[in-house]
């Protein structure tokens, strides 16, 4: 958390151009907060503040942030990318159940069809309340129950508030999904499907490739960020209802526009799941109003099965 | 208890354990090993295969087997605690059961932790735990506490048994029994000869191991109950928890006490050392015991159901639906808090063989006692399981599980008749001892019995 922090101190702006507001290659502005001022003034530069106001800086104050492209493994992949606090916003209004994120982010992570990082729930705020789609990816908790009761500290929360797990050091022990209030942990019960994925060199940030024995879940793909892209679950949506970015900038995309965090938050009543247990989830919700198409529409890409599951648990509400 | 001699005729009682096995104790045996050897060969079918053979799944992440393992090592906890109470004390009837206790007490607890290796997926890690061991996982807690308790009763128990052992050995020197049989009684009694400075090393030793075990017992099943505590779970996340453990435990340990020895006795022919007052003293136990156990449930159930919060009352739903976990539940609580007060609490009902088949059905109450707070707590999470696949929604256990499961109890059983092949199941030097009521070799009282 302590980083965490810092980094908020640190103030990063984002560059003109929206596309570049993930990853890096983000400039900061050095002087600011508690770094010592540069003593020679040199050429102006016009920088585009997160309200979208121009700000001019001293040239010599900006530096480019280099970091590495390529994924993080053992060790370092234990430490945040610096400056960085991933956030998750996912507008309800704008899921229609198309599953296409839960396909994008099976294909990425080559997950077998039956496992789902991500699941899309049908879920009513009440009894009098029409039913919405509910995607629910891993929380990456600022307080996570999961990491807590790790035995052998296979799962850990970075400063970038990734909660990653390490299948290298898991025992398979399920303490962590059992302790998950929100059941976002997975099991692999059977080895991953093989395929061209499953060679590469393992890393806690691409969690490719799992192995038999151990848990997975949603990783918030800090691979790709490192890369400059968005979480493939963002990346699949054809509706753009899922926003991902960084907290430090205020700056979140869906992959066409790129808003600001807080005001989408403050404007739109974003909220998070089961606030009153504590565990600070990274990932806001936006209430479902003014929903494009009806919760039914979303059905048809249910099976038989999947469809009687879900209608049941609407009564639960 | 009218002191014996020291001549060793005392022996002749118990001379099962100088005589070679009958055929009965061989074929039981045989079929002990039969069943250990096809469970055997389902663990290691489990390694090969994996988890996906047993009927946990994502949700009920553990099943049958953290079951056992609660059951097991509350039983072994209650034993142990009930024996060290009857050590220190020193209460006459208890002294032939101290054995007993003990020996449940240590097969048990090298039974209990082989049910939580089954609940992990990479058992080839498993030393990672010692490795990379985080003290703040309740899993770290629990593997301290195992590891300790199963030394400190691997202590108690030969402690106690090296004055017996010292016994056999000068009784079996004339004997014509096997070499090696004297051998190993030479070699366990540790040069034991009765003398003054040895018998007072040797109780003052048990004395603080008795004193020890006691609370390492309760502390060590309270962490089992945190483990499930510590989970923001409705159903799990409550303080009664650990207390209701221990109670439990305390419970199932006169339970299963009751159950061994009337084996024992009606095949070792121990009436002399059993006696039916044994039977009835215990079975008030169970009595006060099982009205406990009735105050925890339904205060436990009250706190739940008066204003209950969506999740729990889905799970109290569960627990009282006949089509779900309702015949299992109300079946458990119609064993323990009917029919034990009723057998128990008459007296025209209340007989040893009565005493006996109500601790048997106890065992098998708080087995699925146990099984429910588990199971249906997993199955209700906060957020629906909107998986459709049946056998995610609702936990099933397989053959494999159920295989481990009776593999478990064939341990257990082989154990205690090996056992009863090595030394008497009643501690002989004990019941010879004189009643001095004298602690850690110090503080002695006067005694009255006199």
């Amino acid at each position: 958390m302590s980083e965490v922090m810092k980094s908020h101190k640190r103030r990063n702006f984002l560059k003109t151009g929206a596309g570049l507001a993930i990853g890096l290659g983000a400039i900061s502005i050095n002087g600011l907060g508690t770094e010592p001022p540069i003593k020679d003034a040199g050429k102006k530069i016009k920088v585009l503040m997160p309200d979208g106001s121009l700000a001019e800086v001293d040239e010599k104050s900006l530096s480019t942030r280099t970091g590495s492209m390529q994924p993080a493994k053992g060790p370092k992949a234990k430490e945040g990318i610096p400056g960085r606090k991933f956030v998750m916003v996912i507008d309800l209004g704008k899921c229609n159940n198309a599953r296409k994120c839960i396909e994008g982010c099976q294909k990425g992570h080559n997950l077998d069809t039956s496992q789902e990082w991500m699941t899309v729930h049908l879920r009513k705020d009440n009894h009098q309340s029409e039913p919405y789609w509910f995607p629910k990816p891993c929380y990456h908790c600022d307080n996570p129950p999961c990491v807590k009761v790790c035995p052998v500290g296979a799962t850990y929360k970075r400063s970038d508030g990734c909660v990653l797990v390490d299948v290298n050091r898991c025992i398979g022990c399920k303490f962590c999904m059992s302790a998950c209030p929100y059941s976002a942990r997975v099991f692999n019960w059977e080895p991953p499907p093989k395929s061209s994925e499953a060679n590469q060199d393992y890393s806690p940030e691409t969690s490719v490739p799992g192995q038999v024995g151990t848990v997975g879940k949603c990783d918030f793909c800090p691979d790709r960020s490192r890369q400059g892209k968005l979480p493939y679950c963002v990346n699949s949506c054809p509706m753009g209802a899922i926003y991902f970015g960084d907290m430090n900038e205020d700056a979140i995309s869906n992959g066409t526009e790129t808003v600001s965090f807080k005001e989408l938050i403050n404007n739109r009543a974003g909220h998070r799941i089961l606030e009153e247990l504590g565990t600070y989830p990274s990932v806001y919700y936006l209430p479902p109003v003014d929903k494009a198409f009806s919760y039914e529409r979303g059905l048809k890409n249910l099976s038989e099965e999947q469809k009687k599951k879900a209608l049941e648990n609407l009564s639960k509400y | 208890m009218k002191r014996q001699s020291i001549d060793g005729s005392i022996f002749k009682e118990f001379n099962y354990c100088t005589t070679p096995p009958s055929t009965r104790w061989l074929i039981i045996v045989i079929v002990l090993m039969v069943i250990i050897g096809v469970g055997l060969y389902t663990f290691i079918l489990q390694g090969v295969k994996g988890h996906v053979i047993t009927g946990m799944r994502d949700y009920v992440v553990w099943g049958v087997y953290i079951t056992n393992f609660i059951y097991f090592l509350g039983i072994s906890y209650a034993c142990a605690m009930i024996s060290c109470f009857f050590h220190l004390t020193r209460i006459q009837w208890g002294k032939s059961l101290m054995r007993i206790l003990e020996l449940i007490a240590f097969i048990t607890i090298i039974i209990a932790p082989v049910y939580i290796l089954l609940c992990i997926g990479r058992i080839d890690r498993l030393h990672f735990l010692a490795f990379h061991g985080r003290i703040q996982s309740p899993i770290i807690w629990d593997v301290i506490a195992i590891v300790t308790d199963i030394i400190f009763c691997m202590v108690y128990l030969f402690l106690s048994y090296v004055k017996d052992f010292a016994r056999l050995r000068d009784y079996t020197a004339k004997l014509d029994i096997a070499d090696w049989k004297k051998k190993l009684y030479r070699k366990l009694a540790l040069g034991y000869a009765f003398e003054h400075e040895q018998e007072k090393r040797l109780s003052s030793a048990m004395d603080i191991m008795a004193a020890i075990i006691i609370p390492t017992s309760i502390v060590a099943y309270s962490l089992l109950a945190w483990l499930f505590g510590m989970n923001l779970r409705p159903g799990w996340h409550s303080s009664i928890f650990g207390p209701q453990f221990i109670l439990n435990a305390v419970y199932s340990g006169v339970a299963i006490i009751i159950i061994i020895m009337w084996f024992y006795r009606r095949i070792l022919k121990l009436e002399k050392y059993i006696t039916d007052n044994h039977f009835y003293f215990l079975g008030y136990g169970l009595l006060i015991l099982t009205l406990f156990f009735g105050y925890f449930v339904f205060s436990d159930f009250i706190t739940n159901w008066y204003n209950t919060q969506k999740t729990t009352s889905i799970l109290l739903q569960k627990l009282l639906d006949n089509s779900q976990y309702g015949i299992m539940y109300k079946g458990s609580l119609f064993i323990t808090l009917f029919l034990t007060i009723v057998v128990i609490g008459i007296p025209q009902l209340r007989t040893v063989n009565s005493i006996f088949l109500v601790s048997v059905l106890v065992m098998l109450a708080l087995w699925i006692n146990r099984y429910l707070m588990i199971v249906p707590v997993l199955e209700t999470t906060y957020i629906p399981i909107s998986d459709p696949r049946p056998e995610y929604i609702k936990y099933d256990p397989t053959i494999v599980e159920w295989i481990l499961t009776v593999t478990g109890l064939a341990v257990f059983m082989l154990f205690l008749m090996i056992m009863t092949k090595l030394a008497p199941v009643i501690p002989v030097s004990a019941l010879e001892e004189k009643s001095t009521f004298k602690l850690f070799g110090k503080f002695s009282f006067k005694d009255h019995s006199k």
